[in-house]
């Protein structure tokens, strides 16, 4: 028992070695030119226009539910004008980046991944690495840059279109005054909320991107592996997402 | 010009490559033969060091490898050429795409010269007509011909085959083997190493001939030596019966 305990704690300080090694790495070859814009903007046009649709789509549709149930409990108090505000500041602080999180997790982790994985087990990889290309410059910077840039913005259509969402119900549900509804939106959502859900995507999009990019070079297999290493970087970075989560939430009430 | 010494390497607790000692001669066509599973694209990819090895030193010119720099070791590799047993083409990109692309990153060359030369590779493997399509709509043969284009295009010192034939019909074995004999011709200056089952193939091609067996080489000869040889794995190899010395996992 205690000697399998021990090559369990073992191997994960090994796991999380080879993770700051990979990061340490990353590190160095974002700072190593050339600088792969091409690249850049390829991947930014992935994970932007390729994810709006549905960031769009879930963000109204978070906005009206929240603001929904928010709504139905201000009612009891007669306090509803406050529903665009208390949604507004949930969005900006927590749903946005959180959700937007999940999101991409699914959509762009997951496609980095399975692209990176497949590329290794179909020995593209080693093709790029027979040419004199490092592998983490050609296909790991670029992703990680992109994300960091994209994703926030990202967070962003989400919490504007989740107030139009929480508008909607507002107004159609619970007929609220327009001039309320932002005015109490203005005055309880400050730009130190939106910073702070920005900051927080920020600090999401580099876990996201580096843990997918990294489970698509440890790929190994044929298919199999493919499927394996995709399902196994989406679960650790949701799981990575929702600690951190709690951790910048913490320091965030806490310290700042 | 290649040289292996004492090069062990393993793979969990299997023993692939045992203290393998090995030379490669400059501007030759030599053939590494041996058994499925005998570390044949193991002993190719520590060549370009995309393996490092357990124990022992690799040398490309004199240089060893295994101790070097990783930028030593990066401009290294920009001498070598490599067709991957599956052609490993990007699928992303077009023929021509995969072609200019080693060009673009470790020539100077102009986009007007890059192009110049992947019609001329192109042209070298008789495929001048596909470069604007996918790898995914090529056949295994012209993935195989563009895989070979794509490492001539920036003109190495040594071209490595991976297994160029396996899995093809005898036809595109045969037009893949005189694509080899070819390239060697035409390029003189080139070091050409092909790991390869096709014994019929090696004996007319080869220039040297070197045969794995368990980790280690049996034989380092001429195609003239292999066949006369009484060394009894060889023997048994080339006649291809189950009776005899070598082992099959």
């Amino acid at each position: 028992m205690v000697s399998q305990m021990r090559a369990y704690f073992i191997y994960q300080a090994s796991t999380l070695g080879a993770f700051l090694f990979f990061l340490r790495q990353v590190g160095r070859q974002a700072v190593r030119g050339p600088f792969r814009f091409r690249e850049i903007f390829f991947q930014l046009e992935a994970i932007g226009n390729h994810s709006l649709p549905i960031i769009l789509l879930t963000g109204l549709c978070t906005g009206a539910v929240f603001s929904l149930q928010i709504g139905g409990i201000f009612q009891v108090f007669g306090a509803e004008s406050l529903t665009g505000g208390a949604t507004g500041i949930a969005l900006a602080t927590e749903l946005a980046p959180l959700v937007t999180g999940f999101l991409l997790i699914g959509r762009v982790g997951a496609a980095m991944t399975a692209e990176i994985s497949t590329m290794v087990v179909q020995e593209q990889v080693l093709a790029l690495e027979s040419m004199a290309v490092d592998p983490i410059h050609y296909l790991v910077v670029p992703r990680v840059l992109a994300s960091m840039i994209m994703m926030p913005l990202l967070c962003g259509v989400f919490m504007a279109v989740g107030v139009v969402g929480a508008y909607i119900v507002g107004m159609g549900l619970f007929d609220l005054d327009q001039g309320v509804f932002f005015d109490r939106l203005l005055h309880m959502v400050t730009f130190h909320d939106l910073i702070a859900g920005l900051r927080k995507m920020f600090i999401f999009s580099f876990f996201i991107s580096i843990i997918c990019c990294r489970g698509g070079l440890m790929a190994s297999g044929g298919a199999k592996g493919v499927g394996l290493a995709t399902t196994t970087s989406v679960v650790i970075a949701l799981l990575v997402l929702l600690c951190i989560d709690f951790l910048i939430s913490y320091f965030q009430i806490r310290w700042l | 010009m290649i040289r292996f010494e004492n090069i062990t390497k393993s793979f969990g607790s299997r023993l692939v490559l045992d203290h393998l000692d090995l030379q490669i001669r400059k501007g030759e066509l030599t053939f590494i033969i041996g058994k499925s599973g005998e570390g044949k694209s193991v002993t190719l990819k520590h060549m370009m060091g995309l393996m490092r090895p357990d124990t022992g030193h690799v040398y490309i010119d004199g240089v060893d490898i295994t101790t070097a720099e990783e930028e030593k070791v990066r401009d290294i590799r920009k001498e070598f050429g490599i067709l991957f047993q599956q052609a490993a083409l990007f699928d992303h990109m077009t023929v021509r795409e995969n072609i200019s692309f080693p060009l673009r990153e470790n020539t100077k060359l102009s986009e007007k010269e890059r192009a110049f030369r992947v019609e001329e590779v192109l042209a070298q493997v008789g495929l001048h007509h596909i470069k604007d399509k996918y790898p995914n709509t090529l056949s295994t043969g012209e993935r195989k011909r563009v895989g070979l284009a794509r490492a001539l295009s920036t003109k190495p010192k040594i071209l490595l085959y991976d297994e160029p034939t396996t899995g093809m019909d005898p036809l595109l074995s045969e037009m893949i083997d005189e694509l080899i004999v070819k390239v060697n011709q035409e390029e003189r200056e080139i070091t050409s190493i092909v790991v390869s089952h096709d014994l019929k193939a090696t004996l007319a091609t080869a220039d040297r001939i070197i045969m794995l067996y368990n980790g280690c080489v049996v034989l380092m000869g001429t195609p003239h030596e292999f066949t006369t040889t009484e060394h009894p794995v060889v023997r048994q190899f080339f006649s291809g019966t189950v009776d005899g010395p070598m082992e099959f996992l």
